[in-house]
Parts: C-alpha cells; structure tokens; sequence
C-alpha cells in the first residue's frame, strides 16, 4: 500500500490545546512494498506516526494519502474497508488475557469474515492449521491451544507478531516489536517478519528502539526526532556521528538500554459492586 | 547465532481443537438441566398470547393510563409514601442497634486469645456462634418475618420495622464483618497488644479506618430498605404497598401506575443521594 | 489581651474569645497587615461540632431528623408488643411451631414446593442474564468517542425494570401469567434483568480497552469487536454478578408465592391462613434449608470460576 504524507501535523488524543504537536510537518512517500523502520529518542513521535497512518488519529494539519486516496474524506464504510488492509501491532500486545492464543490470533482476519462466520469460529476456530503455520514461524506452534495469561512477556509479544502474519493486510504498522525479547529471539522475529513481508509484498513499517537491528535488517531508515524528519536514508548510509546527533541528550537508548519494561497483561477490572443482600 | 534457535521444523498441523468435546459437553448438560427446570416453574410462554389473557392485559394495560391524579389521590399517596420511608429508617436504625454488637461479637481482629496464635477455643466456637445467628437472621426472608409478626402484634407499620430489622440486622452483620476483616488490622492490633480493651480498639482502631466504607454500605442498605418496605406493605404493613396491593386487586391501573411511578422517583432519589454520599465519602 | 485588642479593631464588636466562625483573626491580623507584631499566628480552636458551615453536621442533623420523625409518625406500638401479654402470646405462637408436621405426604408436597422454588429461581435468573446482556450493549458506551444514542433510554428502561420489587412484578404478571410458578419466573427475570443489565453495561464499559481498540483500529464492526475482545475479559465477572444475583432471587422465589405465584411461599401463605402451625414450622425449615444451600452452591461455583 502506497502512503504520502504531505507537510503533516498530528496531536496527541489527549494533549493541552497549547501544547506542541506530536508530529511537525512531516512530509514522507512510501511505495508500495517497501520495508522502512523508524528510529529516535522517545518522545519522537513515533508512536504517533503509526496511529497516523493507520488512520486512527486524525492529522490536524497536513494531508495524508493511504493507497492513493485521502482516508478522512471518505465515507465511514469506505474507511472501514481501508482499515481493514491496514494493521497495527501496538507495542503492549491487545491479547484478552482469557482468550486462547488460537482464537487470538485467527481475530486477525476478523475484517474479512461476516458476522455469522466471526460468530461460528468463536465457538470453533475456523482454520486452525493457518493458525499453527504462523505461530510456528514464531517458534510458538507448541503454544497453539493455551491461554494467553498464562504466556511470558516475551512469547505474549510473538503472538502480536504471529497475529500480524495472519492478517490480511498490505500495511503493517509495527511498534517496538522487540522490546520484551532477548536478541535471538529479537533476530529470528525481525528476520521472519521482514521475509514474510517481503514475500507477499507488504509495506512495513517498524519503529525500533535497537538501532542496530533496525540497521541490519531494514533497506530504509528514518529517523525523527521531537516530531521531525531528521533524516530518510538508506541503511548504508546512516553513519555514526548521524546517530549521535539524532540520539543527543538520550544516549542511553543508542547504547541499548531502550526497550521499555513490558506492561503486566492488564487484570480485569475489580468489582465495587454493592448488592441488595 | 541462528544454530542455538532454529526454527523446528513444523510437525503436522492439529485440525482439531482439543476443547471442542469439553464444550459440547458443556452445553449438553445445560440443556439437560434446563429442560427440568421448564417443566417445574410451567413455563408456558404461549399462555400469554392465548385469546383470554391478551385481552385482560390489554384491559388492564389500557387502564395505566392517564395514571391517576387527583389532588385526594396523590395526597394520599405522599402519606403512604412518608409511611414507606418511615418504616425503612425506623427498621434500619434498629437493624444498625441490633448489628453493631453482633458484629463486635463475631469479628476476628479484636480477639485477644489470637494475638498471640491460635484463637482459644472459648471465644471461636462464641464467634461461630454468632456467625450463625447472622446467617439464620439473613436467610429468613422478611417477607416471613412480617407474616408471623403480623399475627402477634397486628396489622400495622410495626410488623414491617420488626421484620426489616431482623433480617437487615443479619445482612449488615455479616458485611460489616467482611468489611472489618478485610481492612488492614495492623493499628487495631497494636492496640490490643498494648493492652486497651476491645471497644477502644474498635473505636480507636477498626472504626476510623472502615468509617466510609461503613457508611457507604449503611446508606445503600436504607435504600434497599425502602424496597423492601414496599414489598412488606403487601401482606398487611402498611404503606405504599398495602396501597398497591390494594389497587392491584381492584384492576384500577391507574392508581397503580401512579403509585409504581412516585416508587421509581422514591427509588431514584434514594439511590441518587446514595451515590453522592458515597461519592463525598471517597 | 492583644487578641482582643486585634479583634475589636475594624471588625467592631464585642470581644470574643476564640476565632470568630465567619471572620476568623488571622483574616483580621492579615487586613492590618504591616502593623502586626505577632510572630505566628493565634492558636485556633478546632471547629465546634456542629458547625453552620460543616456539610458532615448538616447532614448527620438531617439523619437524625429523619430517624426522630420516623419513630414519631409512625406511632409503633412498643408497649402493647413489649407487655408481658403479648410475651406470654409471643411465647405461645412460637410454641404452636412445634413439633413441625413430618408426615411423609406433607413432606412431599413440600419437597415438590422446594424444587418449583429452586427452579423458578435458577430459570429466572438465566433469563435475566440473557436479557440483561441484550440490554447491556446498548446501555453502554463501547469506546469514548462513541456517541451511544440509546444509552440514557436504555439506563431508564433497566432503572424501571429494576426500581420494581419482585413481588410488584408478580403481582402485575400474575393478571397475564395466570397463578403459579410462571408468574414468579417472570418477574425474577424482568427484575433481575434490570440489575444485571446495569451492573453488565458497568462492567463493560470498565473492562480494559487494549483488544477492543486493536481490532476496532483493523476496521472490524462493532460485534466482533465485542465478541473477540471485550466479552473475554469480562465474562467471568459476568457470571459472578449472575450467581451472586441467584443467591438473592432464592429468597425472592421463596416467598413470591404469598401472592399466588407458586412455590413454598404459597405453601407457606395458604397453611399460615388456616393456623396450620406445625405444618409452617416446615414449610419455613424448608425455606432456610433451600436459602443455605443456593448459598453454598453459588459460593462454591464462583469459587471455581475464578480458579
């Protein structure tokens, strides 16, 4: 999926009217199948970059252009369809801690099924051999039938990946897909989901906080800082002293210690509830 | 660096999900338990579409509204209505009388035979005691009470405070003891450990910590009492029930609708000033 | 004597021994600013009990006033019910209980009344869940830019479902349904349904938002979403209202039949009319023995629910 910013600006959901925006007149193109990771301190914008083109976060300036149309002037049915190319992996996998990673995962093709099928494959997962091929891309086929909660960090974080392998999207929106793995495993998910995008012809993003990784495996890097384009290069050309002045004041996420602790799986919600007895 | 993680080869896919047969079976024994439970409660849904019933509900349906309003009507309903919340408070104050004591009685932090282990065998087999008298006083339905009541002491408001304070006493004993228990018993202890008796550990101790809570919990059980004083009214307690009952069997809709109508906004006003106390208490 | 001497400056008046309640010194010390000499400021006494301004003591007045005018109107008969007559009638009454009638007839009819109650209220019951998940969806906002048009009439319907007592319900029922268990069923069920739905939409409307805005942002409708995300993480509470509410409804069941809808409170009216007191002592053992036991049940079920 083709994607072009044109002199973007995005504010936070939740940001004082006053305050800076998050992204800054930001112009980028991207073309189709085209593999691209982001990189900066945090508080870069990143996160925000993904919401904006996954078209859940309204620009407040600018114009955006997914596959060739504006998103937010279409009809509402119209960008369900859009949306439902797209995929967003947040960086705190949204797996209902109760649910079984199968069924978690098949809720990738959720966009392509009607109701009543959604509906039978909640009593009866409807294709669990897919379901297995792309946990075992993941190295968590043995995982198929167990509850979420009952994951580590680490393998909760390769079912989002296995989640985005299963969906129909020609847009993948990655954000931080390796913070709760050790390098490795780091490797062969990066490794596994860029082979996998490149087969199909997918447009990846990944925003990524080990550089290194992000420079190994990606043909494309950008990198922004404090909601601006630093730089849009290719990997070859991203030298040390560039990284130096995109990670100023913030040199411990360049040297490796970035990757923020994983959030505990979120308890559901204790009742308050007073009963007439 | 790939050797020490390669990927297993896949063995052959699973196309079964193991958990299927534990549900199906799930599902069959439900449905074997519900259809018993059609047959006793004779849950005939089509009794309600028959010739006879449609047209007594229509007549009586018809008959709500406009619901009634003349200026005798309504006074008479306020009175009633005064009478309703009258019995409730009066029922939950002795409730409160009967339920602070029994609850001294039956919690565990102030026992002072186990602050030093187990609690001796004298004050646990008292405190299960009275355990089991607040069980007894909250499984009687009041509505049972204010039957037998109603035989001693006469038709009359003063059946309906009896019965909502037994069985009131009984609720607001067990969870004033959860609540007293699940609070943290750390100050509470350390009085008793220096030597204050139990009531100044309660009053220095329990009570400041557990007071909202308390309250909260009082508040919300003064409007299930009203409810409950409603539902007593039917068998001879007076007030807005006896009057509904009244009319009910009379088939004069529309008294009953603007009684069911002065109840809900009674309800709402109730639960509205309950919510914003619990709201002010934090 | 400074004080004084302070306080009878611009606020003129009589002298007063501790902080006025509207004015208070230091507001009088701070008006004349540079010319006070005090190095800190005046002790103040703790507020009185009962003071105009203390929303606490307006409302415990207001409390009191309602307890006070409670016992007042109402014009309980203490003396008569505390008399040694009526003790010696109270005695007498309970007296007439025992022995309870234990003829294997009776006990029959009354194991038929105990099972009709348990299934009136375990029916009613999970029809209420079911009409109170209807009613929760759209009594409930599914994300906060959600605009839920039929949010408020939803609320009002459960509030009047539920502002009903049971036994109201019955009654009403009772001129379509007939007399009989069919009655009571539904008016647990059309009760109930208001509690849960409510305390159902609380529920989904507090259950994490992560999964749901996931799928929600892949352009996925609303019932799917629902499905996939929010009915997972919060089904178990769910059940645990339900059975709480199951807990409730036994009680409820048990004595619906004093209007005629079936069950042990029919037993229980018909034989208490006729001073049958042997056979009430049973019927009532009867009761208790059904409450403790849903009690347990629902305990011990929610226990293994949330293993």
């Amino acid at each position: 999926m083709k994607l072009d910013l044109a002199a973007l600006s995005a504010r936070h959901p939740a940001a004082r009217s006053g305050a800076a925006p998050a992204l800054r007149a930001l112009s980028l193109t991207l073309a189709e199948g085209e593999q691209v990771a982001v990189i900066g301190p945090s508080g870069a914008g990143k996160t925000t970059l993904l919401q904006v083109l996954a078209c859940a976060l309204p620009p407040s300036a600018g114009t955006l252009q997914v596959a060739g149309r504006a998103p937010w002037s279409m009809t509402r049915r119209a960008l369900q369809r859009l949306r439902g190319g797209l995929y967003l992996a947040p960086q705190v996998p949204p797996l209902p801690p109760r649910q079984r990673v199968v069924t978690a995962v098949l809720a990738a093709r959720l966009p392509a099924m009607s109701l009543l099928a959604s509906l039978r494959s909640l009593f009866y997962p409807h294709d669990i051999p897919g379901a297995y091929q792309a946990l075992a891309r993941f190295d968590l086929a043995d995982k198929l039938f167990e509850r979420v909660d009952r994951l580590s960090g680490g393998e909760r974080q390769r079912v989002g990946l296995a989640r985005a392998v299963m969906s129909p999207a020609q847009l993948w929106l990655v954000d931080e897909p390796l913070s709760a793995l050790d390098p490795n495993r780091a490797a062969q998910a990066l490794t596994t989901l860029v082979t996998v995008a490149r087969e199909r012809g997918i447009t990846l993003v990944a925003t990524l906080h080990q550089v290194d990784m992000a420079l190994a495996h990606f043909p494309r890097i950008i990198g922004l800082r404090d909601g601006a384009l630093a730089f849009d290069l290719p990997a070859a050309q991203v030298t040390p002293e560039r990284l130096q002045r995109l990670y100023a004041q913030h040199e411990h996420e360049l040297l490796g210690a970035g990757g923020l602790p994983e959030a505990a799986p979120a308890e559901g919600p204790s009742p308050v509830v007073m009963h007439c007895r | 660096m790939n050797a020490t993680l390669a990927v297993r080869a896949p063995d052959r896919a699973p196309d079964r999900d193991p958990a299927w047969q534990g549900r199906l079976g799930l599902i069959l024994v439900v449905g074997v338990l519900l259809w018993p439970l059609f047959v006793a409660t004779e849950f005939k849904p089509w009794v309600l579409l028959d010739d006879r019933s449609r047209q007594v509900t229509a007549g009586f349906l018809a008959s709500f509204l406009p619901p009634a309003h003349t200026p005798d009507f309504l006074w008479l309903v306020a009175q009633q209505a005064w009478r309703t919340v009258a019995m409730a408070t009066a029922g939950m104050t002795l409730a409160l009388l009967a339920a602070v004591p029994l609850t001294l009685l039956s919690t565990r932090v102030l026992s002072i035979s186990a602050l030093s282990g187990r609690m001796a065998a004298g004050p646990f087999w008292l405190r299960q005691a009275v355990r089991a008298a607040l069980v007894v006083l909250r499984s009687v339905p009041e509505l049972v009470w204010a039957l037998i009541f109603v035989r001693v002491v006469g038709l009359g408001p003063t059946a309906g405070v009896l019965a909502i304070a037994l069985t009131y006493a009984g609720m607001l004993g067990k969870v004033y003891g959860e609540i007293l228990e699940s609070g943290e018993a750390h100050a509470t202890q350390a009085l008793l450990r220096n030597g204050s008796s139990r009531l100044q550990a309660f009053l220095f101790g329990l009570l400041p910590q557990n007071a909202a809570e308390l309250t909260s919990y009082t508040v919300y059980r003064w409007e299930c009492a009203i409810r409950s004083s409603v539902v007593l009214g039917f068998v001879g307690a007076g007030g807005l029930g006896q009057l509904m009952d009244g009319s009910m069997k009379m088939f004069n809709g529309a008294e009953v609708m603007t009684m069911l109508l002065v109840f809900m906004a009674l309800v709402a006003l109730a639960d509205r000033v309950s919510a914003g106390l619990r709201r002010a208490l934090g | 004597m400074s004080d004084r001497e302070r306080s009878s400056g611009p606020s003129a008046g009589p002298p007063q021994a501790g902080p006025h309640p509207l004015g208070g010194s230091p507001g009088v010390l701070a008006g004349r600013g540079a010319h006070s000499h005090a190095a800190n400021l005046p002790y103040r006494l703790p507020p009185p009990l009962l003071d105009l301004r203390s929303k606490g003591s307006w409302f415990i007045a207001a409390v009191l006033a309602l307890v006070i005018a409670s016992f007042w109107s109402l014009d309980l008969q203490w003396a008569q019910f505390l008399s040694l007559d009526a003790m010696h009638s109270m005695g007498r009454f309970i007296g007439e209980f025992f022995p309870p009638e234990v003829q294997p007839d009776f006990l029959q009819r009354v194991a038929v009344a105990t099972w009709e109650t348990l299934a009136m209220s375990a029916l009613g019951t999970t029809i209420a869940a079911v009409i109170g998940l209807v009613l929760a969806l759209p009594a409930s906002r599914l994300q906060t830019t959600d605009p839920a048009w039929a949010r408020l009439p939803t609320r009002w319907l459960l509030n009047a479902l539920r502002s009903v007592p049971e036994l109201v319900w019955a009654s009403l029922m009772l001129i379509s349904a007939g007399l009989g268990p069919f009655a009571g069923t539904l008016a647990l069920a059309a009760h109930t349904g208001g509690v849960l739905g409510r305390l159902f939409a609380e529920a989904i409307e507090n259950a994490p938002p992560g999964p749901a805005a996931a799928l929600r942002t892949q352009g996925v409708a609303s019932m799917p979403v629902f499905l996939y995300a929010t009915l997972p993480q919060v089904l178990p509470q769910l059940m645990s209202y339900t059975l709480y509410r199951w807990e409730n409804n036994i009680r409820a069941a048990a004595v619906l039949g004093v209007v005629g809808a079936g069950g042990l409170g029919q037993l229980l009216a018909f034989h208490m009319g006729l001073f049958h007191m042997g056979k009430t002592a049973t019927v009532l053992g009867a009761m208790i023995g059904l409450v403790v036991l849903v009690d347990a049940l629902s305990y011990a079920a929610r226990r293994w629910l949330t293993r």
